[in-house]
């Protein structure tokens, strides 16, 4: 193949044509290798384990079928409405509303104030920053466990200090009405430091001369912050905004080892009630059904979102 | 830890401010991952009246056994091996398409491009039943190949994206120069592109790395036979037969938490630059 491309190619490239012009004449017999070469092992992956299994939660969504054999019994939309008369799937629908809440209001401004502080350079603000960070890269498992044993009501932290007051231990993760405070603490404990770095990473690029001149026409530095270095960074805490809303959709690694969305299903999110009442039991139609509502969660709010506050990225 | 911000302007109220803002975050953080560390040095009993501080008594055993135990460098094992699997694949294909979608114009490709960063808008999660029974199908239940495969699905959309940026910007001359002289495109992809691309291809491989080895919910639906397991579900059969005894749990969690640590500090410019590339351009 080469050798032939090697013979035709100073023939065709020999005037001074447009790039693309000049391609086509030596590249036609490369470039069919390289589609049928290159591109299907990439695409032939996707389609079999990404987008055919969305299509087939649709279509196995409208049977009551454990998962052995072939399915059968077709129930048409039940399975959807036995998900939304669920009581458990509203709770997890709150807590998911409940995670972007806390992300909006505590971790996102929390992540900006220490990235405004942690972009200037001092002594320790590198240190700092990995240190911040370093959350963020720990397995959610693994971040998981640690909590658990914070918050353990016998040999835990929380307990410890709780004991140090004379006051009897709680068991944080054990009640409905703590174990969804509890595992947002951790989501802000183990996610803020990404966001710092989103931070940090948009003002490091940010034109400083913008903030010079607005210091020189007598902003203070608080009034440059506020008219300047924040609207700057719009497209950036839009984007902190994006993936702190998917990444709630997403959470479920780090619920597991805190509380299983228990008790009473009270700390479940979406994906760890899809884990419990369909994988688990291996109910494919109703686990199906749940991942199709996922799913079109996801995709209409990643479209809207887009188009209402990504326009112009 | 502050020690640093505050020498520079001790009088400074803006300045103590901040310090001890940074200061009460950084313990925030530390605080259970020292305590995790730590409390593998002690014994259940002293855990439990003295969690925060440093051990009165070192207990050497509680890690030695777990350094010393088969299980543990199972998990290792088994989860170097998915990893190492899925990074591979990962960079082989998703470089190969991406060199496509950079530098050959064909009918459809962006196209297919936007089909592929479908894969960006929803978790692994929505489809996991089918996938499981796909996987099933397939044969690869309880295989490493099973959990590798649509990991490596998962991960192509960002990953081309990625790479098809960078290799956008490799100049387009050079290619041109590359086919008059009789250089082919799998050549010239061979011995131009990869070569140039070191960094992103770390960066993309770094990241893949980091999630697969964190990965837990398709290891759990794909295997069963606890000689495969990965890390993340041998700590959790792990601590579900050693419930309470949390001092060797903490040891465990602290010596599993341990290789992701190294990999943090040696590699850190390329997870950070990594795990925040979807900034760069959304």
């Amino acid at each position: 193949m080469a050798r032939r491309i090697a013979i035709t190619s100073p023939i065709s490239v020999a005037g001074e044509a447009a790039p693309q012009v000049a391609v086509r004449g030596p590249g036609w017999d490369g470039r069919f290798t390289v589609l049928i070469l290159f591109l299907p092992p990439a695409l032939l992956l996707f389609t079999l384990f990404v987008v055919l299994p969305i299509g087939e939660a649709a279509w196995y969504s409208g049977f009551n079928w454990n998962g052995f054999g072939r399915p059968t019994n077709w129930i048409g939309f039940d399975n959807y409405r036995f998900v939304l008369e669920t009581r458990a799937f509203w709770l997890a629908l709150r807590n998911n509303g409940l995670i972007i809440a806390v992300s909006l209001a505590i971790q996102l401004p929390l992540a900006l104030t220490l990235a405004l502080m942690l972009a200037e350079k001092f002594r320790g603000a590198v240190a700092l920053r990995m240190l911040f960070f370093m959350p963020y890269i720990l397995a959610e498992i693994a971040t998981g466990l640690i909590f658990s044993f914070v918050y353990d009501g016998d040999y835990g932290l929380v307990a410890s200090i709780w004991r140090s007051f004379g006051a009897e231990p709680p068991y944080l993760l054990a009640s409905t009405d703590t174990a969804m405070l509890a595992v947002l603490i951790v989501i802000v404990w183990k996610y803020f430091g990404f966001h710092m770095m989103l931070f940090i990473a948009a003002l490091q690029s940010l034109d400083k001369s913008l903030v010079e001149a607005a210091r020189i026409d007598g902003a203070t530095r608080s009034q440059a912050l506020r008219h300047v270095v924040i609207p700057l960074l719009y497209p950036t805490i839009r984007l902190s905004v994006f993936f702190a809303i998917v990444g709630s959709l997403q959470l479920f690694d780090l619920v597991m080892p805190l509380t299983r969305g228990g008790p009473a299903d009270s700390s479940n999110t979406m994906v760890s009630f899809l884990y419990n009442n369909g994988i688990s039991r291996m109910r494919v139609g109703y686990g199906s059904a749940i991942g199709v509502i996922l799913f079109a969660i996801c995709v209409t709010f990643a479209f809207t979102y887009k188009r209402w506050f990504m326009r112009d990225e | 830890m502050n020690n640093a911000e505050t020498a520079r302007a001790p009088f400074d109220p803006a300045m103590l401010f901040k310090a001890a803002f940074l200061g009460i975050v950084a313990i925030f953080v530390l605080v259970p991952l020292l305590a995790t560390v730590l409390g593998g040095f002690k014994s259940l009993g002293e855990l439990r009246i003295n969690p925060f501080g440093l051990p009165q008594h070192w207990e050497w055993q509680n890690y030695a056994d777990i350094l010393f135990s088969a299980r543990y460098w199972q998990l290792l094992r088994n989860s170097l091996i998915i990893s190492t699997l899925t990074v591979t694949l990962t960079l082989i294909v998703a470089s190969m398409a991406a060199f496509t979608f950079a530098h050959v114009r064909f009918f459809g490709s962006s196209m297919l491009l936007s089909y592929l960063t479908l894969g960006l808008l929803f978790p692994a999660a929505t489809a996991v039943l089918p996938l499981f029974i796909k996987v099933r199908d397939l044969g690869l239940l309880d295989t490493y190949f099973g959990v590798a495969l649509p990991q490596v699905a998962f991960s192509l959309a960002m990953s081309v994206l990625l790479l098809r940026r960078f290799f956008k910007d490799i100049p387009y001359e050079l290619l041109e120069a590359a086919l008059v002289d009789g250089c082919s495109y799998v050549k010239f992809f061979r011995y131009v592109t990869l070569p140039l691309s070191r960094p992103i291809l770390a960066t993309v491989g770094t990241i893949t790395f980091v999630n697969s080895w964190n990965a837990y919910l398709l290891p759990l639906v794909m295997l069963n036979t606890d000689a495969l397991y990965p890390w993340p579900l041998g700590i959790m059969v792990y601590q579900g037969e050693y419930s309470s005894e949390w001092h060797l749990i903490l040891a465990f969690i602290t010596l599993t938490i341990l290789p992701t640590i190294i990999l943090f500090l040696l590699a850190q410019k390329h997870i950070v630059a990594g795990l925040t590339a979807g900034a760069v351009k959304g």
